[in-house]
């Protein structure tokens, strides 16, 4: 079948059949950061946001995708790169498995949530499992990445 | 697996009806529970272009739409303020923001979910569905009803004052719950709900009026009323054993949720 949509701002027109998962598809098309966890939706490693908001791509057909905003994390390299350096200062990045997904819920965060607490962040975050770590050094991570991002904007807005 | 011969978006409620009259067609929701059996699908009928994935607050009811993700309700102020947060406190520990923006609200009343957090909430509200063939059925009805080939449009919550309460117990966060409790006041009419037993949720029938004029009661006995109902709800409700706790675990849960959400109602600080 046809599906037309938007991946990571390209608009393309691809051939796909029905029972294929949005997860499966978008490695097809060669974005491996979509990683394959526990295809029961509970880990949040295949998280991509889909017009903005996170989606389970292992529990959604691609076909789904229609007409939509498809992003991975490789269409937001720069913003990663910039969080990852938080993630990996704190020796939160571990075996990197889940990263992706981690990184992809957290952009989402930032669009849905205004100045979060931490007990705000960790609801946010529950649908992303570690396995390596106990979420302390990844809690910290963003608690010192939202703050970052807060004076950038501060600066800004003074200059 | 999950194999899908075929794909529609269809056009209208009545194009969908008809797909479905076939055994093999299936209705998509969210697809978060189709997703995890092994079902071969003839034809995969989405109605995700009808719009129908918006809540309509009308004069007298919320008009919600099946395909509305249980994350836009969770973050609906109107609902939520209607609710006293009893609706986004049923809906926040349900995996998590990205599970919540795929599953639907269709999708897990139509379910009739024995672990439904979703169902015990909408349960203990005065809530009706509105079925393309079968039109407008109270809830409490729906979740007895034979499951059958009719399409769920939309769930429709009428604007009675309400007050009420949602409990959950999960062994761990994320995690089905091992019992879920609503109770209401829907105008001066109580109503308890216990879902996850494990089966589908129920409507706790209060036989012997303990919380008959509950409003007017003082906290003594608020207090009393709670308790004693919270006993009867206990050796009343049937209850099993699964992989998440035994049968004598969710009554004694039964007893304490009960309590302390009939309790928390009455405004009872411990």
């Amino acid at each position: 079948m046809n599906l037309s949509f938007w991946l990571n701002g390209v608009y393309r027109h691809e051939e796909v059949e029905p029972d294929t998962m949005l997860l499966d598809f978008l490695r097809e098309k060669g974005c491996y950061s979509v990683k394959c966890g526990c295809e029961t939706s509970n880990c949040g490693l295949c998280t991509v946001l889909m017009d903005g908001k996170p989606v389970l791509s292992c529990s959604m057909l691609a076909l789904r995708a229609e007409g939509k905003k498809i992003v991975t994390m490789e269409g937001m390299q720069k913003e990663a790169e910039e969080f990852g350096a938080f993630l990996a200062d704190e020796g939160a990045e571990q075996c990197g498995f889940c990263n992706p997904g981690f990184i992809m819920n957290i952009f989402a965060m930032e669009n849905e949530l205004e100045d979060p607490t931490e007990e705000e962040i960790k609801e946010y975050l529950a649908g992303n499992l570690c396995r390596c770590s106990g979420f302390v050094g990844q809690t910290r991570s963003i608690l010192k990445y939202l703050e970052y991002k807060k004076t950038k904007k501060r600066e800004e807005a003074e200059e | 697996m999950l194999k899908i011969k075929s794909y529609v978006k269809v056009n209208s409620i009545a194009e969908a009806y008809e797909l479905n009259q076939k055994k093999s067609a299936c209705v998509l929701g969210g697809m978060i529970w189709l997703k995890m059996g092994n079902r071969n699908v003839s034809t995969a009928i989405d109605l995700s272009g009808l719009g129908l994935d918006t809540v309509q607050e009308l004069e007298d009811e919320y008009v919600i739409g099946c395909m509305t993700t249980l994350h836009d309700l969770e973050i609906n102020k109107s609902l939520d303020a209607f609710t006293q947060g009893a609706l986004r406190e049923s809906l926040r520990h349900i995996v998590g923001v990205q599970f919540r923006n795929c599953a639907t609200v269709g999708g897990s009343i139509f379910g009739r979910y024995g672990f439904s957090d979703v169902l015990t909430l909408f349960l203990a509200m005065d809530t009706w569905v509105d079925l393309y063939q079968a039109g407008r059925v109270p809830l409490a009805e729906f979740v007895k009803m034979k499951k059958d080939r009719d399409i769920l449009q939309a769930v429709i919550v009428k604007k009675t004052p309400l007050k009420t309460v949602y409990l959950s117990q999960r062994n761990t966060e994320t995690d089905f719950p091992v019992l879920t409790c609503a109770v209401s006041l829907i105008g001066e009419q109580p109503r308890t709900v216990i879902g996850a037993r494990p089966g589908c949720a129920m409507v706790v029938e209060d036989k012997e009026d303990f919380l008959y004029g509950f409003t007017e009661m003082s906290k003594k006995e608020k207090t009393e009323a709670a308790r004693r109902f919270s006993e009867y709800a206990a050796a009343n409700v049937p209850v099993g054993s699964n992989m998440r706790g035994s049968g004598e675990y969710r009554r004694l849960l039964t007893e304490v949720l009960t309590r302390r959400a009939w309790e928390t109602l009455g405004g009872i600080e411990k």
